[in-house]
């Protein structure tokens, strides 16, 4: 089976010399769900962004058969839906609605089409009757499911998820992971959340300085690094080297 | 929520909320325009600029006294171009100018106070208003909110580990403060460049065809463009 994603020998060093990745080489296949642990600052974030082509550097990064070049980002950040960290990031524009309608206007789809797709994924997220609000009124759970719904109206087969669950509190949390469960995208979960992880993924792989350094299942990840029980894996943890 | 509500008003609901952006830019546009150009304006015009103000105002369920004291605040920095005829031997002509410049400012707060500043920018942008200034406008708006909640936080723990009460400290961390916001709002900017790219952005916003305008809308602009007209007519007639 041709996987969604395949990268491989992806480096990458940014402009004060540090070396952010080194060497990495991953895969998705249809229906996985990935997690991506790692301490801070070890390439997790800066890995994501190569995926949508918003970094570039040596390496070969393939999303459903087609590189990541400049040639082919209108396809690939159609087929890829990335969620910031921070939603503030993401919701940009004035109202509730236009931040959704954002994605699909700029596929070029029709008034129709475009409103039938904000419609339904506000509804999925459970935001409709916030159509009309500014996103600085919103609580950060609502502001993490609009930018979903923003995320989802560009129908994309794989969803990238960075800390999803950052800055929520349980109920919103938990409520995430309603949402995020059933969606039928590969989907690769850059996060700290043990429990989360072990909610959602089907595999993980662990980062260090810039390297993928184990790969295996939560609960393999999760033994070999000794957080059981923990529900949250040590952030700072470097050092730590498969 | 911590941030200064500067939409308040515009999220009230009244018959003039309702109005299409548009027509109620043109009415504003239509009255201060009608209203600074006659030179020397009689006190009963103005007076009736000033009822039909209050009127529009009125029908917004605009407070009408934060509606009065808010538009004041120009009258400091018309104050400059109104001493000037004063000294110059022209006191009327001074009073004329501080009054124009506060019914003005009237006018401009009862469109922005009922109208939001994402219709208004959308109403600008169809009337052919720059998109790019415009584009700036929108950002500026709604970032001021994460920069003043970011600002806000920052005071509080620089008051939380301020020992003294020295200004000279106190100047010192407020200047680093000012230089770290500068900072992450400049991170800011990337990430949110990122997160338009990665919706395919591709330099310039689309946007949903404006709706046409309704019978209301058509009424309104009618009604104010008749009162200007008249009034207008009247003061050829003096």
């Amino acid at each position: 089976m041709e996987p969604l994603i395949r990268v491989s020998g992806l480096s990458y060093r940014y402009d004060d010399g540090a070396q952010a990745l080194d060497g990495v080489d991953f895969t998705l296949f249809a229906g996985e769900t990935v997690a991506l642990f790692g301490p801070n600052g070890s390439g997790k974030t800066t890995f994501l962004l190569h995926l949508v082509g918003l970094l570039h550097n040596g390496g070969d990064i393939q999303v459903c058969g087609v590189p990541v070049d400049k040639t082919n980002l209108a396809f690939v950040r159609r087929k890829v839906g990335i969620l910031f960290q921070d939603s503030d990031d993401q919701l940009f524009m004035p109202t509730v609605f236009d931040d959704v309608a954002f994605g699909p206007l700029n596929l070029g789809l029709t008034v129709e089409e475009v409103e039938r797709r904000v419609g339904c994924c506000l509804s999925l997220v459970g935001m409709e009757a916030a159509a009309g609000r500014a996103p600085y009124h919103l609580s950060a759970g609502e502001k993490r499911r609009v930018a979903l719904a923003g995320v989802l109206a560009m129908e994309p087969e794989i969803l990238v998820l960075d800390e999803p669950a950052t800055f929520l509190d349980p109920p919103g949390r938990a409520a995430l992971l309603e949402l995020l469960r059933p969606l039928r995208q590969a989907k690769i979960i850059v996060t700290h959340d043990v429990e989360l992880a072990q909610e959602l993924a089907t595999r993980a792989v662990f980062f260090s300085r810039g390297k993928i350094v184990a790969s295996g299942s939560v609960e393999q990840i999760v033994e070999r690094f000794g957080w059981a029980g923990s529900r949250r894996c040590p952030a700072g943890a470097a050092g730590l080297t498969g | 929520m911590h941030h200064v509500t500067l939409d308040r008003w515009s999220r009230l609901a009244s018959p003039l909320h309702a109005l299409d952006a548009r027509v109620k830019i043109l009415a504003a546009l239509a009255i201060v325009v009608s209203l600074v150009l006659p030179q020397r304006p009689s006190p009963w015009l103005l007076a009736t600029y000033l009822g039909m103000l209050t009127a529009l105002a009125a029908l917004a369920r605009l407070p009408m006294l934060a509606w009065f004291w808010r538009a004041a605040w120009v009258l400091p920095f018309a104050a400059g171009v109104s001493a000037l005829n004063f000294f110059g031997g022209d006191p009327a002509r001074g009073a004329f100018v501080l009054a124009k410049s506060y019914l003005s400012a009237c006018c401009l707060l009862w469109l922005l106070g009922t109208t939001s500043l994402h219709a208004l920018l959308r109403g600008l942008e169809s009337l052919g208003a720059p998109r790019f200034l415009l584009m700036v406008a929108q950002f500026l708006y709604r970032y001021l909110f994460v920069l003043s909640e970011q600002a806000q936080h920052m005071r509080q723990a620089r008051h939380c580990r301020a020992g003294s009460g020295r200004r000279q400290p106190l100047f010192q961390a407020a200047t680093g403060a000012v230089a770290v916001l500068f900072a992450r709002s400049y991170d800011r900017a990337e990430r949110i460049h990122q997160a338009m790219l990665a919706r395919g952005f591709q330099g310039h916003f689309v946007l949903l065809t404006p709706p046409l305008l309704g019978a209301r809308d058509y009424a309104f602009l009618a009604a104010v463009s008749a009162a200007l007209a008249a009034l207008q007519l009247a003061l050829w007639n003096l």
